[in-house]
């Protein structure tokens, strides 16, 4: 395969990887609303019903870092290494879901069953709010230069370097925020859908409509916010011979020169509106998870690629535009992304026995039954 | 120059830390893993509710160690990018790969199977159940091939060639990378050690239950299972061990000759089965190496070679560029200052590279890689200081070498001796049962020890090189300040230390509850 056409695949897979990441973000967002639990038992329906996923979040998340590592591995080197806080605090945020799930209810659990619950809270609201804002930092910038002759520099031999807050920049500014918390209001949309679709409870199913009718407007405002401030941002657009340089609305031109991704974006965006419009509508539906499922999926699909193609950089530098990393610059070797696209050929395969598993798993919802019967 | 000294020990430290906690309990996933598989798989041969019984118990211990894993995993993988930025642009082309493979192929196993595991007794058949079983063991023996394919081509890089107008390391054979022989040995030694450890925490859990007379026919089931599994752990252990020494003798002579606190070699090199090292000694004196010690003859030789009378070089050797052939005899090849020299040559080569590359001088860009390209394999040592600096940590090599060879040894005993107690129970004198069993719980956390010890012998063992001979640990860490790594190093430090505390505080209840519960 052509090396060109081996990095827009390979963008296009990191595009699936990250889409399905930001689908699977609704584990985090339910864990938001524990503590908005009617009553214990409905926390303990939450509970078990994001228990039975929250590992697929987890691994998508790891692929899509393992993904990325090796296919495109100086954003890895230059973004990881960098923005050192911001990544750290999310992996922090990661490391205390893992063992929440299985300690809370185990005796012996030292620290008790709402110090879990804690931990799920602080992971399901800043996983996705923090995710949302690295993921901005692709859209609006970052403070890095990038110089791969400093390897030579026997004193000084790092080839990416930040400036010295190391991601906490990130955090203060508002764009990146905007994007995070509606990553946050996404995530606690698509949980409340999940829950009407998953729990088989009465009392859930009132909750969680009203819960929805709420998240979705803050979430819809926000998408709002976030769309009009994108399109008129500016980009790095980058030229034939490698020249990077900002260019005012970059991303409003991706998607008129890109139409196709504009039509699936209104797709997307549709498919959420409608997930979420007839779920308020017509309570007894509970398909609203798939639709909206989809359209986040379609949605997100689309931001990666008004990103990173049409030789727009997607990783834009605020210190040295020419720093800006591109799919071109950035990626594997041919010979790697070959190799790796050969085994991207099991993807299929893998989503196939994970839907599988998962509709046999959720036949018949969760129930009150269920949250005795684990293991 | 004493910031950066400092950003390398704290980035070492946090990695070395995340990585042991990380080891506690991953050998013990991959060993239990196959435990309650075979436990599983026994219960829907005889359905009996016995062994359904059994396996569910193990089961829960399973998962409690398996959630505290995947906690102290996540943080591995990002490290490599957070604190080692350098290095994942130098060999990202190489390393991503497996990585990448470990997500696709293992992780979404394993987080797809478990969850049918433990969540399906009631919504899946027994045996697609037991499938699920089985795949989730497999997928976490799956994440650990591609983790340590990843880890042996640090130790041995082969399958790819430098790049100079990329300046990184590229792939040239996926094969070559997946299946060199460090690859493979590593994977089969450390999966086997990992059953090792699964069998020996299920025997000494069980001596725990018959020390307190409680769950005996479900000790007895599960003490079955685990001597089985734990001596055949063992012995394969030993097999793959001693690959593994043939390897690194190869491969990473230095590494060989700090295990062994050999400074200077000689043909039928005797191997030290004790011994207490000189803390005055140094690669750069002509003191003693050991106060005390006790060899077996042409033990070394043997062992690194499988050649009694081979010569096996020591560190003063190998700086000064002897090394052995493949007939097992004392040849010369380039010392450790050449390499410094040649080293530092490629480096001038890449910075004429560089400036040939930004004036489009085509004509020499071949020829300058041709030249870069015939020494590469010395470009780390233009880094170092001196060539002393290329000695790694012998005592801490030596010692936990010499720690891990011993419990292993114990534990064939141990094992073997375990297993026939389980079908000669009448051979265990009642007056001698209760330190039987006292054993057996004291040699748990032996094992984990003796595991870390495995991969402390490795790691510290190849210093100071991240890639071994290509990239120092100097060069390989992030442009941070000390004081972020310091910080972040005392966060996992509490936090894994209180997580830990939880993880064995759950699995003790879970251990003592449960044995009360069970049905005999």
């Amino acid at each position: 395969m052509d090396y060109i056409l081996l990095q827009n695949y390979w963008w296009l897979i990191m595009s699936v990887l990250g889409a399905l990441l930001v689908f699977m973000l609704f584990v985090q967002g339910g864990q938001s609303m524990l503590f908005g639990a009617r009553d214990e038992r409905h926390r303990a329906l939450y509970i078990h019903s994001l228990g039975r996923k929250w590992e697929l979040t987890f691994t998508t998340l790891v692929t899509f870092g393992g993904a990325f590592f090796a296919s495109f591995p100086l954003f890895y080197s230059t973004s990881f290494g960098g923005a050192y806080w911001l990544w750290m605090l999310i992996l922090l945020s990661f490391v205390i879901q893992a063992i929440s799930y299985e300690y809370r209810m185990k005796r012996g659990n030292v620290y008790g069953s709402r110090f879990y619950d804690t931990l799920l809270l602080v992971n399901g609201v800043a996983g996705p709010l923090l995710l949302g804002v690295a993921v901005a930092t692709m859209f609006f910038g970052a403070e890095f230069t990038v110089t791969k002759s400093n390897l030579l520099n026997v004193q000084s031999a790092t080839i990416s370097t930040w400036s010295p807050t190391h991601g906490l920049e990130a955090l203060a500014c508002w764009k990146n925020l905007l994007f995070g918390l509606m990553v946050l209001m996404l995530a606690r949309t698509l949980a409340s859908l999940y829950f009407i679709n998953n729990i088989v409870d009465d009392e859930v199913n009132r909750d969680q409509h009203r819960a929805l009718l709420i998240n979705g407007g803050l979430f819809v405002v926000l998408f709002l916010a976030v769309v009009a401030v994108l399109l008129t941002s500016r980009g790095v657009a980058v030229d034939a011979q490698g020249n990077a340089q900002w260019e005012d609305y970059r991303y409003f031109t991706n998607y008129l020169t890109l139409w196709w991704a504009l039509v699936v974006l209104l797709l997307g965006v549709v498919l959420v509106l409608w997930g979420v419009i007839r779920s308020l509508l017509a309570p007894a539906w509970r398909g609203g998870i798939w639709a909206a499922g989809v359209g986040t999926v379609l949605v997100v699909l689309t931001l990666f690629w008004v990103l990173g193609y049409n030789d727009t950089a997607y990783y834009p530098s605020l210190l040295d535009v020419q720093s800006s990393l591109t799919i071109r610059n950035s990626s594997s070797s041919p010979f790697t992304l070959t190799a790796m696209s050969i085994v991207s050929v099991l993807v299929p395969f893998v989503l196939g026995y994970i839907a599988y598993c998962w509709y046999r798993m959720d036949r018949g919802g969760t129930g009150d039954s269920d949250i005795n019967s684990a293991h | 120059m004493q910031e950066l000294t400092q950003v390398v020990d704290w980035s070492r430290a946090q990695f070395a830390l995340t990585a042991i906690y990380h080891w506690l309990f991953v050998p013990l996933t991959l060993g239990l893993g196959v435990i309650v598989a075979i436990m599983e798989t026994i219960y829907l041969r005889t359905r009996s509710e016995k062994w359904l019984s059994t396996t569910k118990f193990w089961m829960t211990i399973f998962g409690v160690n398996f959630a505290i894993g995947v906690a102290t995993g996540i943080i591995l993988e990002f490290e490599f990018g957070t604190n080692w930025s350098n290095y994942s642009w130098f060999v990202g082309d190489i390393f991503g790969a497996p990585l990448a493979i470990e997500g696709i192929l293992a992780f979404f196993m394993e987080s797809t199977f478990i969850a049918v595991m433990f969540f399906g007794w009631k919504k899946v058949g027994p045996k697609f159940h037991l499938a699920a079983t089985w795949l989730t063991a497999i997928g976490a023996t799956l994440s650990a091939l591609w983790i340590l394919v990843a880890n042996a081509w640090m130790q041995y890089p082969t399958g790819c060639e430098f790049n100079p107008a990329t300046m990184r390391n590229e792939m040239t054979s996926f094969w070559a990378v997946a299946l060199s022989p460090m690859a493979v040995s590593k994977f089969f030694h450390t999966v086997f050690s990992a059953w090792t450890l699964g069998g020996v925490f299920v025997v000494g859990v069980c001596g725990w239950m018959l020390l307190r007379g409680r769950a005996v026919e479900h000790s007895q089931r599960s003490l079955k299972v685990g001597a089985w599994v734990g001596l055949v752990g063992i012995v394969l252990t030993s097999v793959t061990g001693d690959t593994s020494a043939v390897t690194v003798a190869k491969y990473q002579p230095m590494k060989l000759a700090a295990m062994e606190g050999l400074y200077q070699g000689s043909q039928d090199q005797a191997i030290v089965a004790f011994g207490i090292l000189n803390p005055s000694k140094t690669a750069e004196n002509d003191d003693k190496p050991f106060l005390f010690d006790i060899s077996i003859p042409y033990g070394l030789s043997l062992l690194a070679t499988h050649n009694p009378h081979a010569f096996v070089p020591g560190i003063q050797d190998i700086i000064a560029g002897k090394a052995l052939d493949e007939h097992g005899a004392e040849v010369n090849t380039v010392s450790y200052a050449e390499r410094m020299e040649r080293g530092k040559r490629v480096q001038e080569l890449l910075a004429q590279y560089d400036a040939a590359q930004r004036s489009a001088d085509v004509a020499r860009l071949d020829s300058l890689k041709s030249a870069i390209n015939a020494d590469f394999k010395y470009f780390g040592y233009a880094y170092l200081d001196k060539p002393e600096e290329a000695v790694p940590n012998v005592p801490l090599t030596f010692y936990t070498f010499h720690f891990m060879v011993t419990v292993g040894g114990y534990l064939v005993v141990f094992l073997l001796l375990a297993l026939l107690l389980v079908y000669k129970p009448q051979l265990l004198k009642p007056r001698l049962a209760p330190w039987w069993y006292w054993l057996s719980i004291i040699t748990i956390p032996l094992t984990y020890l003796c595991s870390a010890s495995g991969w402390i012998v490795a790691e510290v063992g190849r210093q100071p090189w991240t890639i071994q001979g290509l990239m120092p640990n100097k060069v390989a860490v992030s442009a941070l300040n000390a004081t972020s790594i310091q910080v972040t190093f005392w966060i996992f430090a509490v936090l894994f230390t209180a997580l830990l505390i939880a993880d064995v505080s759950i699995i003790c209840r879970q251990i003592a509850l449960k044995s009360k519960e069970i049905n005999d």
